[in-house]
C-alpha cells in the first residue's frame, strides 16, 4: 500500500509486536521452566551471584511424577474432561433447537425470548454462585459431577444458541422450501438439511463452549468438596498447596499440564474457534 | 442482533399441500409428525429444553438470591425476613466499601488497557508478514488458557521472595529493593490489573483484528492519496468502521471484569489486610466461607445495578443498529 522506510517499518511495526509476543507469551515460557527446575534451584536467593533463572541446568521430570503419583491430579483431568463433554454436548443439543427456533419460526413471544435468552448470556455466575449453592444442596447434587454438567449450560447454552442462531440466518430459506416441496416434513427439513450444513457452526460453538466448561472456576470451586471429584482449575488451587506452604515445581507442572487439553483442541480447530469468538460478540 | 423473528417462515404456510411423502414418515409416527408440523408446538418443543435449564437454574437462583439478600440464612440455619438490613450493613462496612471501589477502579482500568493494547495488536496483526498465522495463533493463548491457571504463574512471578521480575529489575539497575508486588494493597491492585489485562488483551485484539479486516483497504489508499497520515487515518477512517464491533467487546469485557472473581481469588486473594477484594471475592469470603449466606447474597447483588446499566446501554444500542 505505502511505501515505508525501513527504520520506520522497525520502530512501528516489528518492535512492538516482538514485545507483544514476548509479553504473551513469557508467563508460559516461565511455567515450563519452573515445572522441569529441581527444588534446589527454585528456592534460591534472588541475589545470588550466579543465579540463572531463565534456564535450568538439571532439568527435571521429578513434579510431574510426584504430580501423577502422590496427588489426585489424573483424577481430575478426567472429571474436568468428562464434566466440559457432557455439559457441552447438553448445551449444543438445547441451542441447536433454540437456534433453529428462534431463527427461523414464527410463534408468540419469540422477540421476548430472543431478548431474554441474550441477557442470561450476560448474567455472569458470580452473581448467582450463593443461590445456586443453596439449590445445589435442596436438589442433593452437592460434590456430584451432576452438579457442574447441570449449571454449565446456564452459561453454555445462551452463548450456543446465539451462535447457531446467527449461523442459521446465514442459510438461505429456500433449502428448507424445496426440501418441504419434496415431502420432508418441517422437522425432517431441519435435521436433514439445515443441521448438516450448520456443522461449521455447531463445530465453533462446541470448541468454544468446551473451552469455557473446562476453564470455569467459581461453581466448580463451590459445588465440590472432595479432594478426588474436583477439577484441574479447583484441584491445584486447593490441593497442591498444603498449610501455608507453595509447592511451586508442582503447581507450575499441574497448571501446564491442566492447559495442554485445551491448547491442544484449540490448536486443532484455531479457525473455527476465532468463529465461534468473533461471533460470540456479534451474533 | 437482528430480530430473532426474522427468519419467518411464513412464506413456507402454503406449500403445505399433500404430496405423497417418499420415506418422509419413516421412523416418526404420523401423529407426532402431524403435530410437529404446527409452527407453534415445534417452537415449543424446540425451545423447551433451554428454557427448562434457564428457568431453572439462571431465574429460580436469581429469584431466590433476591429472598436471600433479604433474610438472615446461613449454613444449616433457615433464616427470616430482615428487609435490606444485609444491604445497610454492607454499606457501612469499610471492607466492603474498599472491596466497591476496586471494583470499579479494576474494571475501569483494566479495560482501558484492553482496549488500547488490544487496538494496537490488532493494527500490527492486520499487515502482511510472515508467520502471521502462527503469531496470530498464539497471541490468544492467555485467553485459552484457565484464568486460574495461568495467573498462579503470574502469582509465582510476583512471589515475594522467588519474583523474577524483581530481579528482571534489579539486575537491569531499575531498583535496588525488591517492589511489595502482591504485599501491598495498592500494588496487588494494579498487579491484578497487569494479569487482567494480560489475559483479556487477546479478546479485544482477534475481534477488533476480524472488525479491521472488514474495512476495505481502499478506504485507506483514499485517505493517504488525499495527505492524511497514518494517525489521521487510524481515528478518521478506521476508527469510526470500528465502533460498533468496539462497543460490544467493551460491553461484554465490562462485564467480566467487574463480576471478575477467580483473578483475585488466586493472586491475592483479598490480601493483604482485606485491601484487594472486589465484590465476587468478597461476596464469596462472607457467604461461602463464612456461611452467611444472606450477607453474602446481598453484596453480590450490589453488582446487579451496573450490569443492569451495561445491558441496558448494549439492548439500546443493539436496537439502533437494527433500525438503522
Amino acid at each position: 500500500m505505502l511505501i515505508e522506510r525501513r527504520w520506520k517499518k522497525w520502530v512501528y511495526f516489528y518492535i512492538p509486536l516482538t514485545l507483544f509476543v514476548i509479553g504473551t507469551l513469557f508467563p508460559f515460557y516461565w511455567m515450563l521452566i519452573t515445572a522441569i527446575r529441581p527444588d534446589s534451584e527454585l528456592y534460591r536467593s534472588w541475589r545470588a551471584v550466579n543465579n540463572a533463572p531463565f534456564w535450568t541446568l538439571a532439568p527435571t521430570l521429578e513434579h510431574f511424577r510426584d504430580l501423577m503419583e502422590k496427588t489426585t491430579f489424573p483424577h481430575w483431568l478426567w472429571n474436568t474432561f468428562f464434566i466440559a463433554v457432557v455439559s457441552t454436548i447438553i448445551s449444543l443439543t438445547c441451542g441447536l433447537l433454540a437456534g433453529y427456533a428462534l431463527a427461523r419460526l414464527r410463534f408468540p413471544m419469540a422477540g421476548t425470548l430472543g431478548t431474554s435468552i441474550f441477557v442470561t448470556y450476560l448474567v455472569p455466575p458470580t452473581l448467582l454462585f450463593i443461590p445456586l449453592a443453596n439449590i445445589i444442596r435442596t436438589f442433593q447434587l452437592g460434590d456430584t459431577p451432576w452438579a457442574l454438567i447441570l449449571t454449565y449450560p446456564t452459561f453454555l447454552i445462551p452463548f450456543c444458541t446465539w451462535l447457531l442462531m446467527g449461523y442459521f440466518k446465514t442459510i438461505p430459506k429456500e433449502l428448507e422450501e424445496c426440501a418441504r416441496i419434496d415431502g420432508a416434513t418441517r422437522f425432517g427439513a431441519m435435521t436433514r438439511i439445515i443441521f448438516p450444513i450448520a456443522v461449521p457452526g455447531i463445530l465453533s460453538a462446541g470448541i468454544f463452549a468446551f473451552t469455557l466448561s473446562w476453564n470455569e472456576f467459581i461453581y466448580a470451586l463451590v459445588f465440590l468438596s472432595s479432594p478426588e471429584k474436583k477439577t484441574v482449575p479447583v484441584g491445584v488451587v486447593s490441593e497442591l498447596i498444603r498449610g501455608d506452604i507453595y509447592f511451586w515445581g508442582q503447581l507450575m507442572a499441574g497448571a501446564l499440564l491442566g492447559s495442554i487439553p485445551v491448547a491442544l483442541v484449540y490448536s486443532f480447530f484455531v479457525e473455527y474457534y476465532v468463529t465461534g469468538l468473533t461471533g460470540s460478540v456479534k451474533g | 442482533m437482528e430480530k430473532p423473528i426474522a427468519g419467518g417462515s411464513g412464506s413456507a404456510a402454503p406449500l403445505e399441500v399433500v404430496l405423497p411423502r417418499p420415506g418422509a414418515q419413516r421412523a416418526q409416527p404420523a401423529a407426532i409428525t402431524r403435530w410437529l408440523e404446527n409452527e407453534k408446538l415445534l417452537a415449543a418443543v424446540l425451545l423447551a429444553p433451554a428454557v427448562i435449564l434457564l428457568g431453572l437454574f439462571i431465574a429460580y437462583p436469581f429469584v431466590m438470591g433476591v429472598w436471600l439478600s433479604l433474610s438472615n440464612t446461613s449454613v444449616g440455619n433457615v433464616g427470616e425476613f430482615v428487609g435490606v438490613r444485609n444491604f445497610v450493613k454492607a454499606w457501612h462496612d469499610s471492607i466492603f466499601q474498599t472491596a466497591f471501589r476496586n471494583t470499579f477502579f479494576y474494571t475501569f482500568w483494566a479495560t482501558v488497557f484492553k482496549l488500547g493494547l488490544g487496538m494496537w495488536l490488532a493494527l500490527l496483526l492486520n499487515r502482511n508478514f510472515r508467520g502471521k498465522r502462527i503469531v496470530r495463533a498464539s497471541m490468544l493463548l492467555p485467553f485459552i488458557v484457565p484464568t486460574v491457571l495461568s495467573t498462579f504463574a503470574w502469582r509465582w512471578m510476583f512471589d515475594p521472595t522467588f519474583s523474577v521480575l524483581n530481579w528482571l529489575l534489579y539486575r537491569t539497575g531499575a531498583i535496588t529493593t525488591k517492589l511489595p508486588f502482591l504485599s501491598d494493597g495498592v500494588y496487588g491492585m494494579w498487579c491484578a490489573i497487569v494479569v487482567n489485562t494480560w489475559r483479556g488483551m487477546p479478546f479485544f485484539a482477534i475481534t477488533l483484528l476480524a472488525g479491521l479486516q472488514t474495512i476495505n483497504p481502499d478506504l485507506h489508499e483514499a485517505a493517504s492519496l488525499d495527505g492524511a497520515n497514518g494517525w489521521q487515518r487510524f481515528w478518521r477512517v478506521t476508527w469510526p468502521l470500528l465502533k460498533p464491533v468496539t462497543l460490544v467487546v467493551v460491553v461484554f469485557s465490562v462485564i467480566q471484569t467487574f463480576s471478575d472473581f477467580q483473578l483475585i481469588y488466586v493472586l491475592t486473594n483479598g490480601g493483604p489486610a482485606n485491601s484487594t477484594h472486589l465484590l465476587a471475592t468478597y461476596a464469596y469470603q462472607v457467604g461461602v466461607a463464612t456461611g452467611l449466606l444472606g450477607e453474602g447474597a446481598a453484596i453480590s447483588l450490589f453488582m446487579l445495578p451496573v450490569l443492569f446499566i451495561v445491558v441496558w446501554l448494549q439492548l439500546r444500542y443493539l436496537r439502533r443498529l437494527e433500525g438503522a
